[in-house]
């Protein structure tokens, strides 16, 4: 069965290129939340902070939070792109990431073309994710423009067809940024059909978001970030309530 | 029963106290070379996009090169006293490896900064993306390479079958190209300041090696050119190219010095193969 176990994570991004030592103590001297010197007298910043917490199989969780509270750096390191400083990570099942949509994506080549390379990058080979161009064309309703260069596309049509790439799979466990949430109204519509197969597909759903209407319609279970701790975690609805 | 479950659902386990780093440095290795394909394709697209709309594209490198040869032949021909159709084949061999050799390491400082984009948000080995700067290169360097048979024919001197033993020559430079780039791409993401430096170091490099003159004209100090790396990496493509083969000193050195970039690059990379994602 599909689940995620987290024990005392922890993340800290190290600031290299600080320069001046001046400058690294007045930042200390001005942050003591965030900010820390480490062993080795670097200035870190601590993005998440002694997270446990534990997901299992069926769970449709909500990470909520202020900016900068931890929600997309605890996407990405669920993901597995963050390797924890301290603590234990345990993820089981297949992974999906709809994190940043334009990852991977190559602005010179055509839409047929980027949607080959994204197969590449999720491990199909070519013929089989040439396979999916139709479909992914369809859906995105780019018509003939799929034969020409991303870098022609209008802003719109750009996010049309990367949520149609990236949306093709079935993942256990579904991590899911809310930029997915976006897009123009007609095929928002469209988006938040698909979206909602997904979810109900995936064992496990994890999704960063300030959207308290997708919380309370999609979502089981909130997690309240802030400055990189659990603030709250529970039933939608008391997490909600006591925020 | 258990293994096809183990096999449809991973687990991706990341214990910091634990972070069993060899075993997922050699995991990171397999699942990048298996993946070839990857790789293989967005090295082709950085060589398409980087000549975009270009009418000769890849090929002013290779013009380029030949204008280098044809011009720098003749000035050092008559430099050394050296009959043209002797020595343009030595330099034509020699700028064309040293030129690969370069391209290589210069490249190689970006292996992981230029990936920055992709690092940060998709979980993928990171061999994948030193396997696309090593492929890079490669399909670079096959765009001057047959510059070298034009050379050939135009001087009228054409090796033996000896000159098959350039091949595992070329062989040697892949396996030295995917451990530089290894290692410098993690370095150079870490240290911003090494990029440069390379840069100089491979300028000095450039003139120290036997690349514009012969060995020969060291006379007795030729004893230390087996230390020189780039010389003995160079000379097993020249060697059987130019000189009816390599001494078997050469191919000696050669190896022992891949060996050692090989060790020190894996070294590192399974130290430090958990921090990359937060140097680019």
């Amino acid at each position: 069965m599909p689940y995620i176990a987290a024990r005392d994570l922890t993340i800290e991004f190290p600031l290299y290129h600080l320069g001046a030592r001046s400058l690294k103590k007045r930042l200390l001297a001005h942050s003591p939340l965030r900010l820390r010197q480490d062993e080795a007298n670097r200035v870190v910043v601590s993005a998440l902070r002694g997270l446990d917490f534990r997901i299992g199989a069926g769970e449709r969780v909500a990470l909520i939070g202020r900016n900068g509270a931890g929600k997309t750096t605890l996407l990405r390191t669920l993901a597995g792109v963050y390797e924890p400083v301290g603590g234990r990570l345990e993820v089981q099942g297949q992974i999906g990431a709809l994190i940043d949509p334009a990852a991977g994506m190559d602005q010179e080549s055509t839409g047929r073309e980027n949607i080959t390379l994204r197969g590449l990058f999720r491990g199909m080979d070519e013929a089989e994710s040439a396979a999916l161009a139709e479909e992914i064309g369809a859906f995105a309703g780019l018509g003939e423009f799929l034969d020409v260069p991303v870098r022609s596309y209008s802003a719109g049509m750009q996010v049309r067809l990367s949520f149609a790439i990236a949306t093709v799979m079935s993942p256990e466990v579904l991590l899911m940024d809310e930029w997915f949430l976006a897009g123009d109204a007609e095929f928002r519509e469209k988006a938040r059909e698909k979206l909602t197969g997904l979810v109900e597909d995936a064992d496990i759903l994890v999704l960063a978001t300030h959207d308290m209407g997708v919380v309370r319609e999609w979502c089981t279970r909130a997690i309240l970030l802030d400055a990189g701790r659990i603030l709250a975690d529970g039933p939608v609805a008391e997490v909600l309530a006591a925020a | 029963m258990l293994d096809q479950i183990e096999a449809a659902a991973p687990l991706y386990v990341a214990d910091a106290a634990a972070p069993r780093r060899r075993e997922k440095a050699l995991a990171d290795l397999a699942t990048g070379f298996r993946r070839w394909r990857l790789p293989a394709a967005l090295a082709r697209l950085d060589i398409r996009n980087r000549y975009r709309g270009s009418v000769l594209g890849p090929f002013w490198l290779t013009l380029s090169t030949a204008v280098m040869v044809v011009g720098l032949g003749i000035l050092y021909s008559s430099l050394f006293k050296l009959p043209l159709a002797d020595y343009l084949p030595f330099l034509a061999v020699s700028l064309i490896v040293w030129n690969m050799i370069s391209q290589i390491v210069a490249d190689a400082c970006t292996s992981l900064t230029s990936s920055e984009g992709i690092i940060r948000q998709l979980a993928l080995p990171y061999s994948v993306h030193i396997l696309r700067c090593v492929m890079r290169n490669a399909l670079i360097a096959a765009h001057s390479l047959p510059l070298i048979l034009l050379v050939f024919l135009a001087c009228g001197v054409l090796p033996g079958w000896e000159a098959l033993l350039a091949l595992p020559g070329l062989a040697l430079v892949a396996v030295n190209a995917f451990a530089i780039a290894l290692f410098l791409g993690m370095v150079c993401a870490r240290f911003r300041d090494i990029a440069p430096i390379v840069g100089s170091a491979m300028q000095l490099a450039f003139f120290l090696s036997p690349v514009l003159w012969k060995p020969e004209l060291l006379a007795e100090r030729q004893v230390w050119l087996p230390f020189n790396p780039f010389y003995v990496v160079m000379e097993t493509v020249r060697g059987p190219l130019v000189e009816g083969g390599a001494a078997p000193l050469i191919w000696l050195s050669a190896g022992l010095y891949t060996l050692l970039a090989c060790v020190v690059a894996f070294a590192f990379f399974v130290r430090f193969r958990g921090r990359i994602a937060f140097w680019v």
